[in-house]
Protein backbone atom coordinates (compact mmCIF):
# COMPACT_ATOMS: atom_id res chain seq x y z
CA UNK A 1 0.00 0.00 0.00
CA UNK A 2 1.43 3.13 -0.93
CA UNK A 3 0.37 6.61 0.94
CA UNK A 4 0.48 9.14 -1.89
CA UNK A 5 -0.67 12.31 -0.11
CA UNK A 6 1.63 12.61 3.13
CA UNK A 7 3.47 15.69 3.87
CA UNK A 8 6.17 16.81 6.69
CA UNK A 9 6.19 19.91 8.14
CA UNK A 10 4.23 22.69 10.17
CA UNK A 11 0.93 24.59 8.55
CA UNK A 12 0.24 28.17 8.73
CA UNK A 13 -2.65 28.13 9.96
CA UNK A 14 -3.47 26.09 12.69
CA UNK A 15 -0.46 23.72 14.87
CA UNK A 16 -0.41 20.21 13.71
CA UNK A 17 1.33 17.74 16.28
CA UNK A 18 3.96 16.11 15.64
CA UNK A 19 4.56 16.46 11.81
CA UNK A 20 8.08 14.98 11.54
CA UNK A 21 9.60 12.22 9.69
CA UNK A 22 9.86 10.16 12.43
CA UNK A 23 6.14 10.25 13.56
CA UNK A 24 5.27 9.51 10.14
CA UNK A 25 7.34 6.37 9.81
CA UNK A 26 5.65 4.92 13.09
CA UNK A 27 2.37 5.79 12.19
CA UNK A 28 3.43 3.89 8.34
CA UNK A 29 4.49 0.97 10.63
CA UNK A 30 1.61 0.62 12.79
CA UNK A 31 -1.00 1.22 10.30
CA UNK A 32 0.62 -1.45 7.47
CA UNK A 33 1.29 1.14 5.05
CA UNK A 34 4.13 0.09 2.86
CA UNK A 35 5.55 3.51 1.26
CA UNK A 36 4.43 7.31 1.57
CA UNK A 37 5.32 9.86 -0.86
CA UNK A 38 6.16 12.54 1.37
CA UNK A 39 5.28 16.65 0.52
CA UNK A 40 6.90 19.35 2.36
CA UNK A 41 4.12 21.35 3.61
CA UNK A 42 5.10 24.48 4.13
CA UNK A 43 6.67 25.04 0.90
CA UNK A 44 3.01 24.54 -0.77
CA UNK A 45 2.89 28.54 1.19
CA UNK A 46 6.36 29.91 -0.30
CA UNK A 47 7.27 31.78 -3.24
CA UNK A 48 10.22 30.03 -4.29
CA UNK A 49 10.15 26.22 -3.41
CA UNK A 50 13.77 25.83 -3.64
CA UNK A 51 14.61 25.91 0.09
CA UNK A 52 11.91 24.27 0.89
CA UNK A 53 13.01 21.17 -1.73
CA UNK A 54 16.41 21.19 -0.53
CA UNK A 55 14.69 20.36 3.08
CA UNK A 56 12.59 18.14 2.54
CA UNK A 57 15.82 16.32 0.58
CA UNK A 58 17.58 16.23 4.30
CA UNK A 59 14.84 15.20 6.80
CA UNK A 60 13.83 12.19 4.60
CA UNK A 61 17.36 11.26 3.51
CA UNK A 62 17.84 8.62 6.11
CA UNK A 63 14.38 7.01 5.48
CA UNK A 64 14.36 7.33 1.41
CA UNK A 65 12.60 3.61 0.84
CA UNK A 66 9.61 4.08 3.28
CA UNK A 67 9.44 7.89 2.69
CA UNK A 68 9.56 9.12 -0.76
CA UNK A 69 10.12 12.96 -1.40
CA UNK A 70 7.77 14.47 -3.34
CA UNK A 71 8.95 17.94 -4.03
CA UNK A 72 7.82 21.25 -5.45
CA UNK A 73 7.85 22.18 -8.88
CA UNK A 74 6.74 25.72 -9.60
CA UNK A 75 6.35 26.21 -13.30
CA UNK A 76 6.22 30.24 -13.68
CA UNK A 77 9.43 30.42 -11.88
CA UNK A 78 12.78 30.79 -13.54
CA UNK A 79 14.64 27.45 -14.07
CA UNK A 80 11.93 25.01 -12.74
CA UNK A 81 13.55 22.65 -15.60
CA UNK A 82 16.14 22.20 -13.03
CA UNK A 83 14.12 21.78 -9.87
CA UNK A 84 12.19 19.16 -11.92
CA UNK A 85 15.39 17.53 -13.41
CA UNK A 86 16.54 17.28 -9.60
CA UNK A 87 13.91 15.76 -8.23
CA UNK A 88 13.39 12.78 -11.27
CA UNK A 89 17.32 12.78 -10.67
CA UNK A 90 17.12 11.93 -6.84
CA UNK A 91 14.17 9.17 -7.37
CA UNK A 92 11.48 11.09 -6.75
CA UNK A 93 8.16 9.51 -8.35
CA UNK A 94 6.03 12.65 -8.22
CA UNK A 95 6.47 16.72 -8.13
CA UNK A 96 3.34 18.51 -6.30
CA UNK A 97 2.54 21.54 -7.40
CA UNK A 98 0.13 24.19 -5.92
CA UNK A 99 -1.49 26.61 -8.40
CA UNK A 100 -4.21 28.36 -6.26
CA UNK A 101 -1.55 28.86 -3.93
CA UNK A 102 0.63 30.45 -6.59
CA UNK A 103 -2.11 32.25 -8.55
CA UNK A 104 -2.04 30.22 -11.51
CA UNK A 105 -5.42 30.23 -13.38
CA UNK A 106 -6.84 27.37 -14.72
CA UNK A 107 -5.79 26.97 -18.09
CA UNK A 108 -1.98 28.55 -17.34
CA UNK A 109 0.38 27.41 -19.76
CA UNK A 110 3.21 26.86 -17.29
CA UNK A 111 1.28 24.59 -15.67
CA UNK A 112 0.71 22.70 -18.99
CA UNK A 113 4.20 22.51 -19.75
CA UNK A 114 5.26 20.96 -16.34
CA UNK A 115 2.32 18.19 -16.69
CA UNK A 116 3.91 17.24 -20.02
CA UNK A 117 7.61 17.47 -18.91
CA UNK A 118 6.63 15.26 -15.46
CA UNK A 119 5.17 12.66 -17.57
CA UNK A 120 8.38 12.54 -20.21
CA UNK A 121 10.64 12.05 -17.02
CA UNK A 122 8.07 9.01 -16.05
CA UNK A 123 7.02 11.27 -13.37
CA UNK A 124 3.58 11.89 -11.54
CA UNK A 125 1.76 15.22 -11.03
CA UNK A 126 0.55 15.67 -7.73
CA UNK A 127 -2.19 18.26 -7.30
CA UNK A 128 -4.16 19.19 -3.93
CA UNK A 129 -7.50 20.21 -3.95
CA UNK A 130 -8.13 21.80 -0.40
CA UNK A 131 -5.70 21.05 3.17
CA UNK A 132 -8.72 22.58 4.73
CA UNK A 133 -12.02 22.41 4.91
CA UNK A 134 -13.34 25.31 3.49
CA UNK A 135 -15.77 26.19 7.02
CA UNK A 136 -12.38 26.30 9.17
CA UNK A 137 -10.02 28.21 7.12
CA UNK A 138 -8.06 31.46 8.66
CA UNK A 139 -9.08 34.74 7.22
CA UNK A 140 -5.79 35.02 5.36
CA UNK A 141 -6.12 31.81 3.94
CA UNK A 142 -8.09 32.87 0.45
CA UNK A 143 -6.50 30.93 -2.32
CA UNK A 144 -9.45 29.27 -2.28
CA UNK A 145 -9.67 25.07 -3.85
CA UNK A 146 -8.10 23.95 -7.23
CA UNK A 147 -11.31 24.07 -10.10
CA UNK A 148 -12.23 21.22 -11.53
CA UNK A 149 -11.63 23.14 -14.67
CA UNK A 150 -7.66 23.38 -13.66
CA UNK A 151 -7.46 19.67 -13.69
CA UNK A 152 -9.54 18.97 -17.31
CA UNK A 153 -7.22 21.69 -18.39
CA UNK A 154 -4.03 19.67 -17.29
CA UNK A 155 -5.49 15.86 -18.66
CA UNK A 156 -5.83 17.42 -21.72
CA UNK A 157 -2.39 19.05 -22.27
CA UNK A 158 -1.25 15.48 -23.89
CA UNK A 159 -0.66 11.86 -23.54
CA UNK A 160 2.74 12.24 -21.70
CA UNK A 161 0.84 13.84 -18.33
CA UNK A 162 -0.19 11.86 -15.23
CA UNK A 163 -2.05 13.08 -12.68
CA UNK A 164 -2.58 12.16 -8.73
CA UNK A 165 -5.63 14.53 -7.60
CA UNK A 166 -5.46 14.64 -3.86
CA UNK A 167 -8.42 16.17 -1.13
CA UNK A 168 -10.65 15.98 -3.96
CA UNK A 169 -14.53 15.33 -3.11
CA UNK A 170 -17.09 13.58 -5.30
CA UNK A 171 -18.72 16.10 -7.05
CA UNK A 172 -15.52 17.19 -8.16
CA UNK A 173 -13.55 14.12 -9.55
CA UNK A 174 -17.62 13.35 -11.47
CA UNK A 175 -17.42 16.60 -12.85
CA UNK A 176 -14.18 15.80 -14.04
CA UNK A 177 -14.15 12.51 -14.56
CA UNK A 178 -17.55 12.99 -17.09
CA UNK A 179 -16.26 15.70 -18.80
CA UNK A 180 -13.02 14.43 -20.23
CA UNK A 181 -12.84 11.54 -23.40
CA UNK A 182 -11.94 8.01 -22.13
CA UNK A 183 -8.05 8.51 -23.05
CA UNK A 184 -7.89 11.88 -21.02
CA UNK A 185 -9.52 9.74 -17.84
CA UNK A 186 -6.56 7.39 -18.14
CA UNK A 187 -4.50 10.17 -17.08
CA UNK A 188 -5.77 11.30 -13.55
CA UNK A 189 -5.88 9.24 -10.77
CA UNK A 190 -7.61 10.85 -7.43
CA UNK A 191 -6.84 9.79 -4.20
CA UNK A 192 -9.92 9.17 -1.68
CA UNK A 193 -9.05 10.87 1.48
CA UNK A 194 -11.65 13.38 1.39
CA UNK A 195 -14.36 11.04 -0.02
CA UNK A 196 -17.69 10.66 2.68
CA UNK A 197 -18.44 6.81 2.71
CA UNK A 198 -21.65 5.38 4.31
CA UNK A 199 -24.58 6.07 4.29
CA UNK A 200 -24.35 8.34 1.41
CA UNK A 201 -21.75 6.13 0.17
CA UNK A 202 -20.10 8.21 -2.05
CA UNK A 203 -16.30 6.07 -2.64
CA UNK A 204 -18.71 3.46 -3.68
CA UNK A 205 -21.16 4.97 -5.94
CA UNK A 206 -17.18 5.88 -7.64
CA UNK A 207 -16.33 2.77 -7.68
CA UNK A 208 -19.48 1.73 -9.49
CA UNK A 209 -19.31 4.14 -12.03
CA UNK A 210 -16.15 5.14 -12.39
CA UNK A 211 -14.40 2.60 -11.66
CA UNK A 212 -11.84 1.37 -8.63
CA UNK A 213 -8.73 1.71 -10.93
CA UNK A 214 -8.99 5.15 -10.99
CA UNK A 215 -8.75 5.70 -6.96
CA UNK A 216 -5.32 5.43 -4.77
CA UNK A 217 -4.89 5.22 -1.50
CA UNK A 218 -4.26 8.52 0.39
CA UNK A 219 -4.32 9.85 3.82
CA UNK A 220 -3.24 13.87 3.65
CA UNK A 221 -1.27 13.22 6.79
CA UNK A 222 -0.10 15.37 8.82
CA UNK A 223 -3.22 17.11 8.68
CA UNK A 224 -5.99 14.64 8.99
CA UNK A 225 -6.21 11.09 10.77
CA UNK A 226 -4.35 8.39 8.69
CA UNK A 227 -7.19 5.92 10.06
CA UNK A 228 -9.77 7.54 7.96
CA UNK A 229 -9.65 6.16 4.31
CA UNK A 230 -8.70 2.84 5.39
CA UNK A 231 -11.97 2.82 7.57
CA UNK A 232 -13.87 4.20 4.55
CA UNK A 233 -12.34 1.19 2.01
CA UNK A 234 -13.61 -1.46 5.43
CA UNK A 235 -17.13 -0.36 5.05
CA UNK A 236 -17.99 -0.44 1.38
CA UNK A 237 -20.78 -2.29 0.52
CA UNK A 238 -19.89 -5.94 0.12
CA UNK A 239 -20.57 -5.73 -4.01
CA UNK A 240 -17.36 -3.63 -4.46
CA UNK A 241 -14.86 -4.42 -1.15
CA UNK A 242 -12.68 -6.22 -3.27
CA UNK A 243 -12.43 -3.99 -5.62
CA UNK A 244 -9.09 -3.06 -6.62
CA UNK A 245 -7.82 0.12 -6.04
CA UNK A 246 -4.69 1.53 -9.04
CA UNK A 247 -1.82 2.67 -8.86
CA UNK A 248 0.87 4.97 -8.80
CA UNK A 249 3.55 2.74 -9.96
CA UNK A 250 1.86 1.72 -13.03
CA UNK A 251 0.26 4.69 -13.48
CA UNK A 252 -3.68 3.22 -14.13
CA UNK B 1 -20.57 -12.65 10.30
CA UNK B 2 -17.25 -11.28 11.36
CA UNK B 3 -16.73 -8.95 14.59
CA UNK B 4 -17.32 -5.52 14.25
CA UNK B 5 -14.67 -3.18 13.50
CA UNK B 6 -15.05 -1.27 16.71
CA UNK B 7 -15.07 -3.79 18.84
CA UNK B 8 -17.50 -6.14 20.74
CA UNK B 9 -17.66 -3.11 23.96
CA UNK B 10 -20.63 -1.07 23.92
CA UNK B 11 -21.30 2.05 21.38
CA UNK B 12 -23.71 4.59 21.07
CA UNK B 13 -23.67 7.00 18.05
CA UNK B 14 -25.23 10.39 19.93
CA UNK B 15 -25.32 11.95 16.86
CA UNK B 16 -27.07 9.94 13.63
CA UNK B 17 -29.89 10.58 10.96
CA UNK B 18 -32.56 8.73 8.98
CA UNK B 19 -34.55 9.93 5.89
CA UNK B 20 -38.47 9.28 4.67
CA UNK B 21 -40.11 9.38 1.50
CA UNK B 22 -41.00 12.94 2.22
CA UNK B 23 -37.23 13.71 2.13
CA UNK B 24 -37.51 14.35 -1.45
CA UNK B 25 -34.39 12.00 -2.30
CA UNK B 26 -35.38 8.97 -4.57
CA UNK B 27 -32.68 6.80 -2.39
CA UNK B 28 -33.88 7.51 1.04
CA UNK B 29 -34.56 3.93 1.60
CA UNK B 30 -30.54 3.17 1.18
CA UNK B 31 -29.16 5.83 3.02
CA UNK B 32 -31.21 4.30 5.69
CA UNK B 33 -30.12 0.82 5.13
CA UNK B 34 -26.26 1.90 4.69
CA UNK B 35 -26.17 3.77 7.66
CA UNK B 36 -27.47 -0.20 9.80
CA UNK B 37 -25.29 -1.81 7.21
CA UNK B 38 -22.61 0.34 8.81
CA UNK B 39 -23.93 0.28 11.93
CA UNK B 40 -23.60 -3.37 12.16
CA UNK B 41 -19.87 -3.46 10.65
CA UNK B 42 -18.72 -0.90 12.88
CA UNK B 43 -20.57 -2.60 16.15
CA UNK B 44 -23.13 0.31 17.03
CA UNK B 45 -25.19 -0.47 19.37
CA UNK B 46 -27.95 2.21 19.41
CA UNK B 47 -28.27 4.91 17.11
CA UNK B 48 -29.61 7.93 18.33
CA UNK B 49 -31.09 9.94 15.43
CA UNK B 50 -33.37 12.34 14.52
CA UNK B 51 -35.06 13.44 10.88
CA UNK B 52 -34.77 17.28 9.94
CA UNK B 53 -38.53 18.07 8.76
CA UNK B 54 -37.90 17.43 4.96
CA UNK B 55 -34.24 18.02 4.67
CA UNK B 56 -34.91 21.22 2.50
CA UNK B 57 -37.81 19.67 -0.06
CA UNK B 58 -40.71 21.30 1.35
CA UNK B 59 -39.38 23.38 3.49
CA UNK B 60 -35.34 24.85 4.51
CA UNK B 61 -33.24 21.93 6.30
CA UNK B 62 -32.40 24.39 9.27
CA UNK B 63 -35.84 26.38 9.34
CA UNK B 64 -38.18 22.99 8.72
CA UNK B 65 -42.28 24.37 8.85
CA UNK B 66 -44.13 22.86 11.24
CA UNK B 67 -45.65 20.54 9.09
CA UNK B 68 -42.60 19.12 7.98
CA UNK B 69 -41.25 19.18 11.85
CA UNK B 70 -44.58 17.30 12.03
CA UNK B 71 -43.77 14.86 9.45
CA UNK B 72 -40.07 14.22 9.90
CA UNK B 73 -40.93 13.13 13.75
CA UNK B 74 -43.53 11.11 12.32
CA UNK B 75 -41.62 9.37 10.31
CA UNK B 76 -38.82 9.27 13.16
CA UNK B 77 -41.30 7.60 15.31
CA UNK B 78 -41.78 5.00 12.84
CA UNK B 79 -37.86 3.76 12.62
CA UNK B 80 -37.37 3.82 15.88
CA UNK B 81 -40.97 1.26 16.80
CA UNK B 82 -39.95 -1.02 14.22
CA UNK B 83 -36.15 -0.74 15.15
CA UNK B 84 -36.66 -0.53 18.56
CA UNK B 85 -33.46 -2.98 19.75
CA UNK B 86 -31.15 -0.45 17.94
CA UNK B 87 -32.47 3.01 16.97
CA UNK B 88 -33.72 5.76 20.21
CA UNK B 89 -35.01 8.82 18.87
CA UNK B 90 -34.73 12.87 19.26
CA UNK B 91 -37.78 15.02 18.56
CA UNK B 92 -36.82 17.53 16.58
CA UNK B 93 -38.15 21.13 16.96
CA UNK B 94 -38.07 24.85 15.21
CA UNK B 95 -38.17 27.00 17.86
CA UNK B 96 -39.69 30.18 16.40
CA UNK B 97 -43.23 27.83 16.50
CA UNK B 98 -43.06 27.54 20.63
CA UNK B 99 -46.56 26.20 20.78
CA UNK B 100 -45.85 23.63 18.32
CA UNK B 101 -42.97 22.33 19.46
CA UNK B 102 -43.71 22.22 23.19
CA UNK B 103 -46.47 20.33 21.46
CA UNK B 104 -44.37 17.76 19.35
CA UNK B 105 -41.78 17.31 22.30
CA UNK B 106 -44.84 15.99 24.16
CA UNK B 107 -46.25 13.89 21.56
CA UNK B 108 -42.91 12.23 20.79
CA UNK B 109 -41.85 11.81 24.54
CA UNK B 110 -44.63 9.63 25.43
CA UNK B 111 -44.41 7.72 22.16
CA UNK B 112 -40.17 7.03 23.24
CA UNK B 113 -38.30 10.27 22.27
CA UNK B 114 -34.90 10.18 24.10
CA UNK B 115 -33.50 13.52 23.42
CA UNK B 116 -34.68 17.15 21.89
CA UNK B 117 -32.79 17.82 18.52
CA UNK B 118 -32.54 21.67 17.68
CA UNK B 119 -31.31 22.60 14.14
CA UNK B 120 -30.44 26.34 13.50
CA UNK B 121 -33.42 28.00 13.56
CA UNK B 122 -32.49 31.05 15.84
CA UNK B 123 -29.41 31.49 17.66
CA UNK B 124 -28.96 29.17 20.52
CA UNK B 125 -28.82 31.97 23.11
CA UNK B 126 -32.23 33.59 22.28
CA UNK B 127 -34.22 33.63 24.82
CA UNK B 128 -36.96 31.94 22.51
CA UNK B 129 -34.93 28.60 23.14
CA UNK B 130 -35.89 29.04 27.06
CA UNK B 131 -39.11 27.20 27.45
CA UNK B 132 -37.66 24.54 25.61
CA UNK B 133 -34.56 24.84 27.87
CA UNK B 134 -37.12 24.25 30.90
CA UNK B 135 -38.53 21.75 29.31
CA UNK B 136 -35.68 19.81 28.47
CA UNK B 137 -34.65 19.59 32.39
CA UNK B 138 -37.86 19.33 33.60
CA UNK B 139 -37.93 15.44 31.45
CA UNK B 140 -34.40 14.80 31.99
CA UNK B 141 -34.13 15.30 28.04
CA UNK B 142 -30.82 16.11 26.26
CA UNK B 143 -30.74 18.56 23.84
CA UNK B 144 -28.52 17.89 20.82
CA UNK B 145 -28.06 21.71 19.13
CA UNK B 146 -26.87 21.97 15.46
CA UNK B 147 -23.61 24.05 16.05
CA UNK B 148 -20.75 25.95 13.65
CA UNK B 149 -17.34 25.69 15.33
CA UNK B 150 -16.55 29.27 15.48
CA UNK B 151 -19.54 31.60 14.20
CA UNK B 152 -17.28 34.35 12.04
CA UNK B 153 -20.12 36.08 10.19
CA UNK B 154 -23.65 34.22 9.08
CA UNK B 155 -23.62 31.69 6.85
CA UNK B 156 -26.78 30.96 4.09
CA UNK B 157 -29.27 28.92 4.97
CA UNK B 158 -29.16 28.75 8.44
CA UNK B 159 -28.77 30.95 11.94
CA UNK B 160 -25.87 29.73 12.93
CA UNK B 161 -24.38 29.10 16.76
CA UNK B 162 -21.64 28.33 17.84
CA UNK B 163 -19.96 27.00 20.98
CA UNK B 164 -20.38 30.22 23.07
CA UNK B 165 -23.85 30.79 22.34
CA UNK B 166 -24.53 27.74 23.29
CA UNK B 167 -22.38 27.88 26.44
CA UNK B 168 -24.63 31.32 27.55
CA UNK B 169 -27.97 29.14 26.99
CA UNK B 170 -26.46 26.39 28.90
CA UNK B 171 -25.30 29.18 31.66
CA UNK B 172 -29.25 30.09 31.91
CA UNK B 173 -30.28 26.26 32.55
CA UNK B 174 -27.76 24.56 34.40
CA UNK B 175 -30.10 21.80 35.30
CA UNK B 176 -30.40 20.97 31.75
CA UNK B 177 -28.30 19.12 29.50
CA UNK B 178 -26.49 20.11 26.07
CA UNK B 179 -24.99 18.01 23.51
CA UNK B 180 -22.50 20.78 21.18
CA UNK B 181 -23.01 18.89 17.74
CA UNK B 182 -20.27 17.55 15.31
CA UNK B 183 -17.36 19.03 16.59
CA UNK B 184 -15.63 17.84 12.94
CA UNK B 185 -18.52 19.06 11.77
CA UNK B 186 -17.11 22.26 10.54
CA UNK B 187 -15.77 25.52 11.54
CA UNK B 188 -13.26 25.85 13.58
CA UNK B 189 -13.61 23.10 16.93
CA UNK B 190 -10.22 24.92 18.16
CA UNK B 191 -12.47 27.85 19.81
CA UNK B 192 -15.11 25.60 21.04
CA UNK B 193 -13.20 23.95 23.68
CA UNK B 194 -12.52 27.19 25.53
CA UNK B 195 -16.06 28.51 24.82
CA UNK B 196 -17.32 25.41 26.93
CA UNK B 197 -14.68 23.91 29.22
CA UNK B 198 -16.25 26.14 31.84
CA UNK B 199 -19.99 24.91 31.12
CA UNK B 200 -20.18 21.41 32.95
CA UNK B 201 -23.20 21.10 31.11
CA UNK B 202 -22.11 20.89 27.83
CA UNK B 203 -21.08 17.97 26.00
CA UNK B 204 -19.64 17.63 22.41
CA UNK B 205 -19.88 15.43 20.39
CA UNK B 206 -16.57 14.39 17.89
CA UNK B 207 -19.34 13.29 14.51
CA UNK B 208 -18.91 15.33 10.90
CA UNK B 209 -16.50 14.94 8.79
CA UNK B 210 -13.67 16.54 9.42
CA UNK B 211 -11.20 14.52 11.17
CA UNK B 212 -8.46 17.14 11.61
CA UNK B 213 -5.20 15.45 13.49
CA UNK B 214 -5.14 17.40 16.57
CA UNK B 215 -8.90 17.80 17.18
CA UNK B 216 -9.46 14.51 18.89
CA UNK B 217 -5.79 15.22 21.41
CA UNK B 218 -7.44 18.96 22.18
CA UNK B 219 -10.64 17.59 22.68
CA UNK B 220 -9.53 15.23 25.03
CA UNK B 221 -6.72 17.34 27.14
CA UNK B 222 -9.35 20.14 27.61
CA UNK B 223 -12.56 19.28 28.08
CA UNK B 224 -12.31 15.40 29.19
CA UNK B 225 -13.12 11.75 28.11
CA UNK B 226 -15.94 12.63 30.64
CA UNK B 227 -17.67 15.53 28.09
CA UNK B 228 -17.21 13.36 24.91
CA UNK B 229 -19.50 11.76 23.41
CA UNK B 230 -18.88 9.44 20.04
CA UNK B 231 -21.08 10.25 16.61
CA UNK B 232 -21.12 9.75 13.09
CA UNK B 233 -23.70 12.28 11.95
CA UNK B 234 -23.15 12.18 7.55
CA UNK B 235 -20.11 10.22 7.39
CA UNK B 236 -19.68 6.80 9.61
CA UNK B 237 -16.04 6.49 8.15
CA UNK B 238 -15.04 9.37 10.06
CA UNK B 239 -16.75 8.02 13.20
CA UNK B 240 -15.32 4.65 13.00
CA UNK B 241 -11.54 6.71 11.93
CA UNK B 242 -12.34 8.75 15.09
CA UNK B 243 -12.61 5.37 17.13
CA UNK B 244 -9.36 4.02 16.06
CA UNK B 245 -7.75 7.25 16.67
CA UNK B 246 -8.84 7.00 20.16
CA UNK B 247 -7.02 4.25 20.62
CA UNK B 248 -3.81 5.17 19.57
CA UNK B 249 -4.03 8.08 21.65
CA UNK B 250 -3.41 6.11 24.32
CA UNK B 251 -6.82 6.43 26.63
CA UNK B 252 -7.30 4.26 29.47
CA UNK B 253 -10.39 1.60 28.73
CA UNK B 254 -12.62 4.13 31.41
CA UNK B 255 -12.40 6.75 28.67
CA UNK B 256 -12.42 4.73 26.21
CA UNK B 257 -15.87 3.62 27.56
CA UNK B 258 -16.94 6.97 28.46
CA UNK B 259 -16.92 8.26 24.71
CA UNK B 260 -18.00 5.31 23.06
CA UNK B 261 -20.92 4.62 25.71
CA UNK B 262 -20.75 5.93 29.18
CA UNK B 263 -21.26 9.75 28.59
CA UNK B 264 -24.51 8.80 26.53
CA UNK B 265 -25.91 6.33 29.20
CA UNK B 266 -25.45 8.86 31.79
CA UNK B 267 -26.79 11.90 29.82
CA UNK B 268 -30.22 10.09 28.36
CA UNK B 269 -33.12 9.20 30.62
CA UNK B 270 -32.15 5.82 32.62
CA UNK B 271 -33.24 2.85 30.77
CA UNK B 272 -32.96 4.15 27.17
CA UNK B 273 -30.67 1.74 26.37
CA UNK B 274 -31.52 -1.77 27.87
CA UNK B 275 -28.89 -3.31 25.75
CA UNK B 276 -25.95 -1.95 27.48
CA UNK B 277 -26.37 0.02 30.61
CA UNK B 278 -27.53 -0.27 34.03
CA UNK B 279 -30.18 2.22 34.94
CA UNK B 280 -28.39 5.44 35.30
CA UNK B 281 -29.98 8.80 36.09
CA UNK B 282 -29.74 11.80 33.47
CA UNK B 283 -27.48 14.20 35.70
CA UNK B 284 -25.06 12.00 36.46
CA UNK B 285 -23.25 13.28 32.99
CA UNK B 286 -22.71 16.72 35.12
CA UNK B 287 -21.70 15.04 38.22
CA UNK B 288 -18.91 13.18 36.58
CA UNK B 289 -17.74 15.99 34.41
CA UNK B 290 -17.42 18.12 37.12
CA UNK B 291 -15.42 15.20 38.91
CA UNK B 292 -13.40 14.57 35.99
CA UNK B 293 -11.66 18.11 36.32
Amino acid sequence: MIDVNTFVGGYPFRHVPHPEPAALVRVLERDRIDVAWVGHLPSAFYRDPAPGNRELRAQLASNKRLLRPVPVVRPDWPRWEHELRAAHDDGAPAVRAYPPQWGLGPHDAAMRELALATGELGMMLVLTVRFEDLRQRHALDVAGDLSAAAIRALARSGDRARIVVTAAGREMIEEVHWGLTPREQERVLWDISWIWGPPEDQLAKLFRTIGSRRFVFGTQWPLRLVQNPRANLDLLPDDVREMPLGSVERGA
Amino acid sequence: MSAPLAGTAPLIDAHAHFYYAGAGRSDWADLNAARFRAGERIGITYHVASVLGSYGFSSPTYFPSPDDVTAGNDAMLDIAAREQDRVRMYVTVNPNYTDHALHEIDRCVDRGAIGIKLLASRRADDPLLDVIADVAAERGLPVLHHIWQHRRREWPSQEISDGADLARLALRHPRANFILAHLGGGGDYAHTFPAVVDVPNVFPDVSGSGVDRGMLDGAVAILGAARLLWGSDLTMETGLAKLRALEVMGLDENALADIRWRNAVRLFPGGSFPRIAPNLGTHHAQHTALRAR
